[in-house]
């Protein structure tokens, strides 16, 4: 990294599990799934992996701001469906003005992330300028979204118009190299969430609000803006994964989308950014959202234990990695700082004056 | 004298490879104030946790009435009647004075809490330290000083043969203290041991009857306390002789830099007007509760307030701590812990999180941002064991160095410094006199919040004075003794000025 260049004594190298932990159970994942089913390990299987991590990750790498900045959204699962829901409207709507061809799905994109930004600045606004809590707000636009899109599609399904359908098909089955589009987007997204956080006064930001609000305050940080930008980069990017999703089955209902925020939230602790805020990292986020696919598929091609309990499995490991981000915040300052609570170890190593 | 009631012999500790207490021996004794003082890192928490049960020592051992006694944790010291009271409060911020006070306790009446008896016994306690506090009130809603009182009175409950009180007064201010100091005298009356450590070393001749001095983990003084002055204290501390606390005075020049007016700030202060010149130090004295820090927060952005602030003739936009900065004035955090640092952060985080454009082009610049720490280090002589190491690692003085190293890294004109040297030691006090000066000396303007009183009359060449919510008056040169500060401080305010 940038340190090579710098005067720094290099870093100790050691086995950090914290850094390694996710790391090292994808490829345990990986190892698991080639030996117990020869066909897991070919590209199409890999790629079918990563096609269908892409929607989640997309989502997980803008949760993974959100938490680092100590919040939380819980409505972006009901949220993509509201977008899928009123994208679909809107382009139906307009295939008797504007035929059913690659403009018109370009218009679609549009209202996607439009509707997307417009709704994660709703939350964020009622957060940070309102001053609600965020998993009250987002419960809240949880049931107002979910129930918005059961509304338009009369509690059935709204499909999108079968001529368009074949125009925007693409998008999902399509790519380059190999690689299918929703696959490129995630990289892309994914790459550039890594940078912003690590490299950008933005995600610097976000870490000391999640760290320590007051601090922040007091360092000139703009912190409801931040924290409205975070809220606001997530519904982009839930529209943007909406607009990747749509082409698969061109259609969207009250059942889209559903627990795609849990998934996305186990995906950022899995990853290792600290729930409370503070610290996030969006390369775990993209090894997370891939371990809980990897273990779907697994399930799925491998016959021992039942596909049904995907969910036993996957929640086994987000507590699991919780447990393993305690050991090392356990030895800093931050279990004790005041956002931790009012109740303090009986001992505390790192005081100052030892 | 009386038999000892707690002892420590030939106590040792270190922290893996570290020792950082050597063989010492300590007693506290009933109906006496041991002082413990040393600058920090001496070892001074180490051996009070030793004391209280919250560490074990490496090599010695600890007595109790005689025999030898080993806690395994600080539940069990505090059953034997060994009570310490931290710096950082020990409350739930959420409950009321009587839950905390019987907190893990609580009076039962059957299956039933027994609110009635657990509130007079809370109202008994508070009384007899002469703090009539209503009980049934939140600790969040309670001053700092009550509740430190809340936190004796809580000892007390628990029949505590010996206090351990690590610097009660860090937080009070100089009439705050007098009553704390009273009800120390009073539990000395009544036979508690009470071990004593404050970094106000006036405070130490007039409450302690014994004084043991560490320095780097070493007893390097033990006395009587009459036998003793602060000087001679000082120098034990530090292990050399202190000249002069405070550097020369500069002259202000003419030119004003900051403009305040009528600035009102809502339940805090009314109606504030000062100026400030290049080059010059404002003292700002006043009782806790006066509204000083809340004045320079609102003049800052921090807080909401109306009126105007000008920095060089220019009108400053309100709320905004950025266009503040931007503007050339910093405010320096009197809760470096709190709002100041970044805990958990690294120092490197926290130097730059100020001035963070200043290294930021897109992307941070993370070799420069080095460069800026490695400077800072030489700059403002902060010692810290590793580069990567957090900031809450750091000890108080070192924290405080760092905390000024970022306020100066926002290349300011005018600096409001808030309580410059809480809890920090006398050396490293001594380095931030000199830094303030300098800063002076440089053409830059410097507000110093304190409540120290000494302080302030070393380092400013005007005090303004704030009562309750409005300034009451101004001092310069030689019209600036602690007699007329204190006149000015405690005077009945004026009708119109009861804060909005």
């Amino acid at each position: 990294m940038t340190d090579a260049t710098t005067t720094t004594p290099p870093r100790r190298m050691r086995l950090n599990l914290n850094v390694l932990g996710p790391l090292l159970a994808m490829v345990a994942l990986i190892i698991i799934g080639a030996t117990l089913n020869l066909s897991f390990l070919s590209a199409e299987n890999l790629t079918n992996v990563a096609a269908r991590s892409a929607f989640i990750g997309i989502i997980a790498v803008g949760m993974t701001f959100v938490i680092t900045a100590g919040g939380i959204d819980l409505s972006v699962g009901a949220m993509a469906a509201f977008v899928a829901g009123v994208m679909i409207m809107v382009m139906n709507s307009l295939v008797p003005v504007m035929g059913a061809g690659v403009p018109l799905v370009l218009v679609g994109m549009a209202v996607a992330l439009v509707v997307g930004i417009a709704a994660g600045l709703l939350n964020g606004v009622l957060i940070s300028k309102v001053g609600i809590e965020a998993f009250i707000v987002t419960l809240g636009t949880m049931g107002i979204y979910r129930s918005l899109v059961t509304w338009l599609a009369d509690g059935g399904t709204l499909s999108l118009d079968f001529a368009l359908r074949g125009v925007y098909r693409p998008v999902y089955y399509d790519g380059i190299l190999g690689l299918s589009w929703p696959i490129i987007v995630f990289a892309i997204v994914a790459i550039i969430g890594e940078l912003a956080m690590r490299h950008t006064a933005f995600g610097r930001h976000c870490a000391a609000i999640g760290a320590n609000e007051q601090v922040a305050t007091y360092s000139a940080v703009k912190v409801a803006r931040v924290r409205m930008a975070t809220y606001a980069v997530l519904g982009m990017l839930v529209g943007l994964a909406t607009i990747m999703y749509v082409p698969r089955l061109g259609s969207a209902s009250g059942n889209t989308g559903v627990l795609w925020e849990l998934e996305a939230i186990a995906a950022v602790i899995i990853g290792g950014t600290v729930l409370k805020g503070g610290f996030g990292r969006v390369w775990g986020t993209v090894v997370g959202v891939l371990i809980l696919s990897l273990i779907g598929n697994i399930l799925n091609l491998a016959s021992i234990v039942s596909p049904y309990l995907n969910g036993a499995i996957q929640g086994v490991i987000v507590i699991l990695a919780v447990v393993l981000q305690r050991e090392r915040w356990s030895t800093t300052w931050k279990t004790w700082s005041p956002r931790a609570g009012s109740t303090r170890w009986s001992f505390f190593p790192s005081k100052a004056s030892l | 004298m009386t038999d000892p009631v707690l002892s420590a012999e030939k106590v040792s500790r270190s922290f893996g490879p570290i020792q950082v207490l050597f063989d010492i021996d300590f007693d506290l004794c009933p109906g006496e104030v041991h002082a413990l003082i040393g600058e920090n890192g001496a070892g001074k928490s180490t051996m009070m946790k030793i004391l209280g049960g919250y560490l074990d020592p490496t090599g010695g051992g600890l007595r109790m009435d005689g025999k030898p006694v080993s806690f395994a944790d600080h539940r069990q010291a505090e059953a034997a009647g060994v009570i310490m009271i931290h710096q950082e409060f020990n409350l739930a911020l959420q409950l009321t004075v009587e839950q905390n006070m019987f907190l893990g306790r609580e009076l039962t009446r059957g299956p039933f809490l027994d609110h009635a008896a657990m509130q007079a016994e809370s109202r008994r306690l508070l009384e007899a330290l002469n703090c009539p506090l209503d009980p049934r009130l939140r600790i969040s809603e309670i001053s700092v000083p009550n509740r430190q009182m809340v936190e004796i009175a809580r000892a007390m409950g628990r029949n505590a043969k010996v206090l351990i009180m690590d610097e009660p007064t860090a937080v009070l201010t100089g009439r705050e203290t007098e009553i704390l100091l009273d009800q120390i005298d009073r539990l000395r009356a009544n036979g508690t041991a009470i071990l004593y450590t404050s970094h106000k070393l006036d405070e130490i001749a007039r409450i302690a009857d014994r004084i043991t001095v560490l320095r780097d983990g070493h007893l390097v003084a033990h006395a009587s306390a009459a036998d003793m002055t602060p000087d001679q204290m000082a120098e034990a501390m530090v292990g050399r002789e202190l000249s002069d606390l405070f550097p020369e005075k500069n002259v202000a020049q003419t030119e004003t830099v900051l403009e305040v007016e009528n600035l009102t700030v809502p339940g805090h202060v009314r109606n504030a007007s000062f100026t400030l010149r290049r080059g010059e130090v404002l003292g700002v004295a006043g009782l806790v509760g006066a509204g000083r820090t809340e004045l320079m927060e609102g003049v800052v952005g921090l807080r909401n307030a109306t009126g105007t602030v000008r920095v060089m003739g220019k009108p400053l936009p309100g709320g905004s701590v950025l266009a503040a900065r931007e503007a050339g004035l910093v405010y320096l955090t009197e809760d470096r812990k709190d709002k100041g640092l970044l805990l958990g952060k690294s120092l490197r985080e926290n130097l730059t999180l100020l001035a963070l454009d200043k290294f930021t082009k897109v992307r941070i610049d993370k070799a420069a941002e080095d460069r800026a720490l490695t400077k800072a280090f030489t700059d403002f002589d902060i010692r810290a064991g590793d580069r990567e190491m957090h900031a809450g690692n750091l000890s108080g003085g070192n924290q405080q160095k760092l905390l000024l190293a970022k306020t100066m890294l926002a290349d300011p004109d005018i600096v409001i410094i808030d309580e410059p040297t809480r809890g920090i030691d006398i050396g490293t006090k001594q380095q931030i006199y000199q830094f303030i000066s300098r800063l002076a000396a440089e053409g830059k303007s410097v507000i110093v919040v304190s409540s120290e009183l000494t302080e302030v009359m070393g380092l400013a060449n005007r005090v303004m004075v704030m009562g309750r919510g409005y300034i009451a008056g101004e001092l310069e040169g030689d019209a600036i003794t602690e007699n007329a500060i204190l006149q000015l401080a405690m005077k009945k305010q004026d009708e119109e000025a009861v804060p909005a």
